[in-house]
This record gives C-alpha cells, sequence and structure tokens, in this order.
C-alpha cells in the first residue's frame, strides 16, 4: 500500500519537478545567452567570423536529424563543459571554456529546457575555417595546452562577488567578446580588457579610470545591463544583442551580483594620458563636430537623457582602439531596446557626408576633448574600416 | 483571383496617427492585429537622417514625403453644376504616404477642439437662435466634453505635448489659453522656447487686451518618456518640421511615439507597399469580411478579419468607403445620404508686416512655436451684431527661415535683380507675419464624392471634392482680416499688407492640408456616416478613424483632436464592442 501511495505521488510529483527544472533551465538559457550565437528559434546558422575563418553556429534545437534530438544529457554536459561533443571537440567559439563551471545541475536543467523548444529541421556546415584550423582533433592539443577551467578562492569575498565572478566567467562567457586573445584565439590578460571582434571592439571593463568601468556606480553597470542604457551609454551592436537577449531578462539580484564583480576588477598598471592631436586637427575637428553631431550630443557632448549618450567620459569613446567609433560614424548603429527602455534610439550613417580625413579628424577631437585623452585616429583606419563595411563585414 | 490570407482579429487600413493608436490599443487588449499600409516603411535614423533631413529642395519643393498623384490623384471643382477635373500635382493640401502619414510631416501644432465645438448646434442654436445658422449644416457631434476631455488628456502624453494649460478643471492659469474648454491637468511638458518676433506679438496684442498664448506643441521643450516607455528629445529649433520628419526624435509622430513599442509585439505585423483596393462585406452587406490588397509586386491578398479599421487619412476614408459599398452616397441635391456628407476645409488669412531695424532671425524656428490669440475663435466672441458664425486663431507663427521658401520682400521690391536681393536682405530680417487660421463650415453643396471619369492605376473612380469657401466663412474671415489689420498697425511697421479670402477656391497654391468631414460622426444615421464610437452606422465592424469624422472644421489645426477620436474609438472597441461585437448605438 505504502508503495503504491509512493509511485502515485511519483507520478503526481514527477512532472512538476519537471516543470521547474525546464524553468530553470529556460533562466539558463537567458545566462548563457544561446540565442545570441544560435539565434531566436535556437536553430543555428549564424555565422561568426573568426580569425580563423568563419565558424556557422550549429541547431541546437531537438530535431533529431539536424539538431541535437538524439544528444543524452551525458552527451550534452560533455559539450558544454569539455567541449566534446559525442566524440567530435568543438571549436572555443563555442564557450566550453567558461560554461566549464557550471555545476551538472544547471546543465541539465538547460539540456531539459532545450528538449522542449520546438525542433526545427535546418541542417548547417559549421566549420568553414581556414586550413589547417579546419583540422577539428587540433582542438585536443589546443584544450591541453589552453583549457584549464578553476574556480577563485571564494575567501574574502561577498556572495554577491562569488555570484557575480561565476556568472561573468561562467555561463555569461562575458569574455568571450571583452577578453584579449592570443594568436590561437585563446585568452590573455589582461582579462576583461577589451578586445576587437567582428568589427566591434569589446570595451574594457576592467578599473582603469579613462578606457574601464571607474567612474561608473554599481548601479550604473546593472542598469546597463537591464534596459540596455544609462547615464554614460547606450548599447548598440553585439552588446545590444547581448542585453536584449540576454541580460535584460536575468534576476536583479544576478545583474548586482556582476556589477559588483566588474567593479571589483582592478586598473591594470601603465594606463596613463595619451599623446593629443594636434592644434589644428583639434581646429578641424571642432568644426566637424559642430557640423556634424553637435545638434544631437550637445556643443557640450553632454548627450541627451534617454535618447543621446554623451561623449564625455563615455567608455566607448575613450578605448585604445576606435574601430567600434570609427564604425559607428561610417555605418550608423541602431540602440538596444528592452522592456525598460524600448525606444531603440539610432545614430545615422554619416559615411556618405564625412570622408576618412574627416571621420579622423572629428572622432580624433571627440577622443581628444572633454577630458577624454584617448589616442588620435588615423584616416587610413578609417579607410580600412570603410572598405571592411563596403565588404559587408 | 486574390489569394486568401489566415483571419486576424482587426485588420488596419493605413498605419499612420490613427491607424498605430488604434494597433496599439487593440494589440495590447491582446487582439491580433495587421496593418496594411500603401507607402514604404520610414524609420528616424534611416529615414530622416540629420545629415540631409534638412535638403529643402528634396522635401519642401520636391515633396519627397508626400502622396504623389499618380499613385492617388483628385478631381476637384467649385460648385456642383461644374465638370471636376484632377490635380495633376497635390498643392493646395500635401497628403502624407508612408508608415506615420502626415503625422511625419506636420508642424505639431496640438490644438484641442472646444466643448463648443462638440455640440456646435446645440450651442449656438442657443446663444443665438436658430436663424442664425441658416444656410450651414451645422450639427453635434455626439460625443460630450466629459467624454473626450480623457482622450485628449491621454493623446498630448502619449506626445508630449508642450504647452501652457489655460483652463485646469475650470480655473483659468495665467499664461494660458483663456478660452480653452476646462482640462484634467497641466501639459506633460513646459512651453517651447519663444523667438523675437513672438515676443512682440505678445506685447502687441496684450496692450489690445488680447490674450496671447504659446502654442502647445509635439515639438518637445525638454527630454520626455512617455507613457509607453518611449523617449523623445529636446527640440533643437531648426526649423525644418513641415514637410520635413524630424531627425532628432523632438516631434511626436508614430514613430517616435508608438512603433518602437507596438513594433516588438508578436501579435502586431505591418504590411508596407501594400494598397488596400477595397473592404470586401457579406452578400447581406451588413458585415465587412475581409479587405482585398495589392503588393508591391502586384500580388492580390484578401486579408480576413473580424474588425476593420478605416485610418487611411480623411480623404481616403471616405473614398474607401464609397469604394467598398459601406454606407450611402451624400446627395447634395435631396440631403439625403451620409457617406460625402459636411466636407469642409480652412478659410485662413494674413498679415505680413515689415518692420525696421529688427533681427528676427526666422532661421530659430520650430512648427509650433507660435504665440496665438484665441479671442476671435470660435465662439469666443458675441456674433450677435456679426453676420456670420465661427472665428480664427490669430497666430505669429515664425515655423521657418529656409533659403529656397522664406524670401519675403517688401511691397514694390521687384522680382529679380539687385533691387530683389536688397528687398530679401532687408526682408528676411524684418518681415513678420500673423496668420488667422479660420473654421470652415459645412454647407449642403461642398462634398466628397467619385469621379465619374477619372480613374486611378487600378481602375478605381478617383474622389472628387466640390468646394467653394461658403458665405458665412467669407463674411467670417474678412471680419479676421480686418482685426489683422489693426493689430498689424498697431505694431507701427515700415509697411504692411493684408491679404482677404477669394471666392473661388483655387487647388494650386498651398493652403492647408486640414480636410475634414466626408464620414462624420453623429448622433442620427441620416445626418451621419459613423457613431459617436466612429463605427460605421451601417457596417458595424467596420470604424472610420480620423478627421473624416468631424462634423465641422474649427479655427484650429486637427491633429490633436484627430488623436484623441482615435483613442476615443480604440477605447470604445476594447472597452464595449469587444464584450458585445455589434452597434455600438442603436438609432
Amino acid at each position: 500500500m505504502k508503495g503504491i501511495i509512493a509511485a502515485a505521488l511519483l507520478l503526481i510529483a514527477t512532472p512538476a519537478i519537471a516543470a521547474s527544472q525546464v524553468e530553470e533551465g529556460r533562466y539558463q538559457a537567458v545566462l548563457g545567452d544561446c540565442a545570441g550565437c544560435h539565434g531566436k528559434d535556437l536553430s543555428g546558422g549564424i555565422a561568426l567570423e573568426t580569425p580563423f575563418g568563419r565558424l556557422v553556429t550549429p541547431n541546437i534545437t531537438p530535431d533529431r536529424q539536424t539538431g541535437i534530438g538524439d544528444y543524452s544529457p551525458v552527451d550534452f554536459r560533455a559539450a558544454m563543459k569539455t567541449g566534446i561533443a559525442r566524440g567530435k571537440p568543438l571549436y572555443p567559439a563555442m564557450p566550453y571554456t567558461a560554461y566549464a563551471r557550471m555545476p551538472d545541475r544547471d546543465v541539465d536543467a538547460l539540456f531539459a529546457y532545450l528538449k522542449t523548444v520546438r525542433p526545427v529541421r535546418h541542417a548547417v556546415k559549421v566549420n568553414q575555417l581556414r586550413f589547417p584550423y579546419s583540422w577539428r582533433f587540433l582542438m585536443r592539443l589546443w584544450n591541453l595546452v589552453f583549457f584549464h577551467p578553476g574556480t577563485p578562492d571564494p575567501a574574502n569575498h561577498t556572495a554577491a562577488w562569488i555570484r557575480g565572478e561565476y556568472l561573468v566567467n561562467g555561463p555569461g562567457h562575458c569574455g568571450t567578446c571583452h577578453t584579449p586573445k592570443n594568436m590561437f584565439g585563446a585568452d590573455i590578460r589582461p582579462e576583461l580588457g577589451g578586445a576587437l571582434l567582428q568589427g566591434w571592439f569589446a570595451p574594457d571593463l576592467s578599473g582603469d579610470p579613462r578606457t574601464g568601468l571607474r567612474s561608473w556606480q554599481a548601479a550604473d553597470v546593472a542598469g546597463y545591463l537591464k534596459t540596455g542604457r544609462n547615464g554614460h551609454s547606450i548599447a548598440s551592436g553585439p552588446m545590444a544583442e547581448a542585453i536584449e537577449q540576454s541580460t535584460s531578462r536575468m534576476r536583479d539580484g544576478d545583474l548586482a551580483a556582476i556589477a559588483a564583480y566588474l567593479k571589483s576588477l582592478p586598473a591594470p598598471a601603465g594606463s596613463g594620458p595619451r599623446i593629443l592631436p594636434d592644434v589644428e586637427r583639434m581646429k578641424r575637428g571642432a568644426s566637424l563636430y559642430r557640423v556634424n553631431c553637435s545638434a544631437c550630443h550637445g556643443l557640450d557632448a553632454k548627450g541627451e537623457g534617454p535618447l543621446v549618450p554623451p561623449l564625455t567620459g563615455n567608455a566607448v569613446v575613450r578605448q585604445d582602439n576606435a574601430d567600434t567609433l570609427v564604425r559607428l560614424v561610417l555605418a550608423g548603429s541602431q540602440g538596444a531596446g528592452t522592456r525598460w527602455a524600448p525606444t531603440r534610439p539610432a545614430m545615422p550613417s554619416l559615411a556618405w557626408r564625412l570622408n576618412d580625413q574627416q571621420v579622423a579628424d572629428v572622432l580624433s577631437y571627440v577622443r581628444g576633448n572633454w577630458g577624454n585623452q584617448a589616442a588620435p585616429v588615423a584616416a587610413d583606419t578609417v579607410g580600412g574600416i570603410r572598405a571592411a563595411l563596403r565588404g559587408g563585414k | 483571383m486574390a489569394r486568401l490570407l489566415p483571419k486576424k482579429d482587426a485588420v488596419i487600413i493605413g498605419l499612420g496617427w490613427t491607424g498605430a493608436i488604434l494597433a496599439q490599443e487593440l494589440t495590447a487588449a491582446g487582439l491580433d492585429v495587421v496593418a496594411i499600409e500603401r507607402g514604404p516603411w520610414r524609420d528616424t535614423a534611416t529615414d530622416f537622417n540629420i545629415g540631409y533631413m534638412q535638403d529643402e529642395l528634396r522635401y519642401a519643393i520636391r515633396k519627397d514625403l508626400f502622396l504623389q498623384p499618380v499613385v492617388e490623384a483628385m478631381t476637384m471643382r467649385n460648385r456642383p453644376d461644374q465638370t471636376a477635373l484632377p490635380m495633376r500635382d497635390y498643392g493646395s493640401f500635401l497628403p502624407g504616404n508612408g508608415v506615420g502619414g502626415a503625422g511625419v510631416h506636420w508642424n505639431g501644432k496640438t490644438w484641442r477642439f472646444w466643448e463648443s465645438d462638440f455640440e456646435i448646434h446645440t450651442h449656438l442654436t442657443r446663444r443665438y437662435g436658430a436663424r442664425k445658422l441658416k444656410g450651414l449644416q451645422l450639427q453635434d457631434w455626439g460625443v460630450s466634453w466629459a467624454e473626450i476631455e480623457p482622450c485628449f488628456d491621454a493623446f498630448e502624453y502619449l506626445c508630449g505635448i508642450s504647452g501652457k494649460a489655460g483652463n485646469i478643471g475650470g480655473t483659468l492659469q495665467p499664461g494660458g489659453n483663456p478660452f480653452e474648454s476646462p482640462r484634467a491637468r497641466e501639459y506633460p511638458n513646459p512651453p517651447i522656447k519663444t523667438g523675437y518676433p513672438q515676443m512682440l506679438f505678445e506685447q502687441v496684442t496684450a496692450g489690445l487686451g488680447y490674450h496671447p498664448f504659446p502654442q502647445p506643441s509635439a515639438n518637445l521643450s525638454r527630454p520626455y518618456v512617455n507613457p509607453l516607455g518611449i523617449a523623445m528629445g529636446e527640440c533643437t529649433y531648426c526649423g525644418f518640421c513641415e514637410r520635413f520628419g524630424c531627425a532628432n526624435y523632438s516631434k511626436a509622430s508614430a514613430q517616435t511615439t508608438i512603433l518602437p513599442v507596438l513594433m516588438q509585439r508578436p501579435n502586431f505585423e505591418a504590411r508596407t507597399e501594400c494598397e488596400v483596393l477595397k473592404v470586401n462585406l457579406t452578400a447581406d452587406g451588413k458585415r465587412a469580411k475581409s479587405v482585398t490588397y495589392i503588393d508591391a509586386k502586384g500580388v492580390e491578398y484578401e486579408q480576413p478579419g473580424e474588425l476593420v479599421l478605416i485610418c487611411a487619412y480623411s480623404l481616403m476614408n471616405v473614398r474607401m468607403m464609397l469604394l467598398s459599398g459601406i454606407g450611402t452616397q451624400y446627395d447634395p441635391a435631396t440631403g439625403k445620404g451620409t457617406v460625402g456628407r459636411n466636407y469642409c476645409y480652412q478659410t485662413s488669412c494674413g498679415a505680413r508686416l515689415f518692420l525696421e531695424g529688427k533681427h528676427l532671425n526666422p532661421f530659430i524656428g520650430s512648427g509650433s512655436m507660435g504665440r496665438t490669440i484665441d479671442d476671435f475663435n470660435g465662439d469666443a466672441f458675441d456674433h450677435s451684431h456679426l453676420d456670420f458664425v465661427g472665428g480664427a486663431g490669430m497666430s505669429c507663427d515664425p515655423s521657418n527661415g529656409r533659403p529656397i521658401g522664406y524670401r519675403p520682400t517688401p511691397p514694390g521690391t521687384p522680382r529679380w535683380g539687385a533691387g530683389w536681393k536688397k528687398g530679401t536682405v532687408e526682408g528676411y530680417q524684418n518681415a513678420m507675419n500673423i496668420g488667422a487660421q479660420g473654421s470652415s463650415y459645412p454647407v449642403r453643396e461642398n462634398y466628397l464624392d467619385l469621379d465619374p471619369t477619372y480613374t486611378d492605376r487600378h481602375g478605381r473612380p478617383l474622389l472628387r471634392i466640390t468646394f467653394e469657401f461658403p458665405d458665412n466663412d467669407v463674411a467670417m474671415s474678412n471680419y479676421m482680416s480686418d482685426q489683422l489689420e489693426k493689430i498689424a498697425k498697431a505694431f507701427g511697421p515700415k509697411s504692411y499688407s493684408v491679404s482677404r479670402i477669394r471666392k473661388d477656391w483655387n487647388s494650386v497654391p498651398y493652403q492647408s492640408t486640414h480636410n475634414t468631414g466626408g464620414a462624420i460622426m453623429g448622433e442620427n444615421p441620416r445626418t451621419s456616416a459613423v457613431n459617436k464610437y466612429l463605427q460605421s452606422w451601417d457596417v458595424p465592424n467596420v470604424f472610420v478613424i480620423g478627421a473624416s469624422a468631424f462634423a465641422h472644421n474649427a479655427g484650429m489645426n486637427p491633429t490633436g483632436t484627430v488623436g484623441a477620436l482615435a483613442v476615443w474609438a480604440a477605447r470604445a472597441i476594447t472597452g464595449k464592442y469587444l464584450k458585445h461585437p455589434g452597434a455600438l448605438v442603436h438609432a
């Protein structure tokens, strides 16, 4: 009798447990921003341009032929945490190096959730890398050399810091974009120090007073991740996508934890004021700024509330690498849109109106003015990015 | 044969101001909505690029954003005994085209019609007796001030209107318009900055005992986040509002106040460059079942819907009804039929003054940074001893000083050469304009119908406009010219001229895009095409929304009232119709 009751309870209880596991898995998919690379319907097919050639993201819907429908939880865990998908090594564009930090429980929940999404029949040719990078087995060697997952010592840290460190370096895999890479595509120091990727420079997230997050309060960081904007900046480009798909859907406590961790990052040594552009160039830049930029960004560069970001104290302006800035002027960009800030204000393209020298001059002026102290921009840099944008990159 | 598409809860014809308002309210209520728009998609950064939006030649002269006659033309005549001819170019008015509609290129003047407008017949009869209205087809709108005031409020807060209240709950407010009907609360934003000519106008008119106040402006005085969470920017006074899209997110439009939220809703879809040909009715003609439209490739589709909302601009609304057999064509000979009835326009005159040694700096401009007096508007003044009813808002309204279009020269200046150049230099900084935008009251012979001769590219008859300025309105406008002359003299100008209205309405020179009526709202299905909720009396799952519902036109720009009526209709649909689909008013 007892056995029957227990069995009956189990029958009732199992769907409830499964449902809560699926819900938790859905949240893990938010934390890991699966949709960011695999698409809103998770059927993949999105091209990632890497220095080694093109990788196309695979289908992770439960379709049996083209997705992961015939994976077991063990297969999935191995792919997520060791980078070996059913015996085949993955490329670290799939951030298993970060996901390795995730507890099995969370990975299993994610798998349970992925089993519930609509299966999409979509065959993808993933590996379009150049030789020799197209040799997958080389990744086993790469793993031996570069893949050493570990957890920092939690001693002397708050619970928020510990959670934040885990989210940033674990499922959130912020370093995939923000940490510079060596010639093999492996992380190097400074961690989260800013990196160029797919034509955008993912900014420095360290405590550097010029290029990093020193001037942001923890609440500014959390607000930016939640809404897509704050008083310093408006997200656009790949970060807008990350915010729309991932961070804007995170729990407030997790955002506060991420902010607590990022605000604890030290400033790397050796950062200091840079050379300012010459006076003539500043004059030309000032005139261009007045004509082309000031109507929205203001003569004082203070921007306009929730619509137009300031150019003073704006980390995007101050990065050592100006690629993002050049790109914004040439191609324009649309800001992130979230439930809390749905406007998606956009910067128009000015490529048709300004030549390379003019873009370089006005950006040098912006980067050298209002205490920004970032290096001038060369016309050749602008020319290169213009050509790349023409090529559709 | 049109391809049949899956049914939607609501099909909206036209994604301009009213279409966007209705789509927003209905999708928020959970309905599955499609908006079908004839023109292109338009977005601020891509279509109103800050770098080229101030191209006067492209936008103001060549009318890049407007409806082109090749897409839809209209025919016009002054009297029913004439043969109407097609307008080969839009001149006296400029309908919008594409997403956002005319709300993209407007000036942003956001008036509320008055309580006495919504009950104009009752009000004027009570004050002056029925004989005063002889020859005019004035009638009450069927909606009360208490009903419509919250809808004005909702539209103003959606847009972030910048202004100064004149009457809050019956208490007059210093600095506002003392003649406006009572409002529940202050505008969401303070008035925008003013220019020198407006300051002079304020001093002179106040000195004459009138009551100047800042125009309510949809070009914002400060950054604003509207109730949908959408952010707008502060106006930069660039002077490129009318005929231009705003590059600064400063002018309220569907783009800047609704679309960012609407376009994210999974239960909304916009199909652009798709032209609705007609609304299809059931065999008994009592219900709309679908609309037929044609896409840019020429493929025809049939889109079924539970509800059809005609939101295509006043004149196009009327034509769509006539092409679809919704309601009965109005006949000026018998007064029978309702669709096409009470077409009205705007009756305007103005004064131009030339001052001396001023620097009026007209390049500092915004579409509604003017100062206005309503002392001669509507029924703000006693008409007992006058031979007309109605009135005009008088405004000093320097919206722009654009290089091609704004070249005021003193009377007697040569039309070209050195003399003209000298006159231009003098006139640019010294010319001041005061406009009197007058009411337009309905008469039996002014109406809309389908042209018997001319057709569009799809073979459908064009809309025919039969319009002449009525004697009442001419008398009104002449009275306004007299008042303008008194005001002009009070400036002590070097010279001035006052224009007077002329009969024989001419469709060539630009006058106003404020076309109203033709599918008017009212209490009686014999004299109105739609009921007080803008619901067709004849086909109750069709609502017709826009200035087509105005039973007359007041001496004010219509958009504020259009927006309020759109909110009013939306609330009637979500609050009443969805609970009990069918006629909301039983006549």
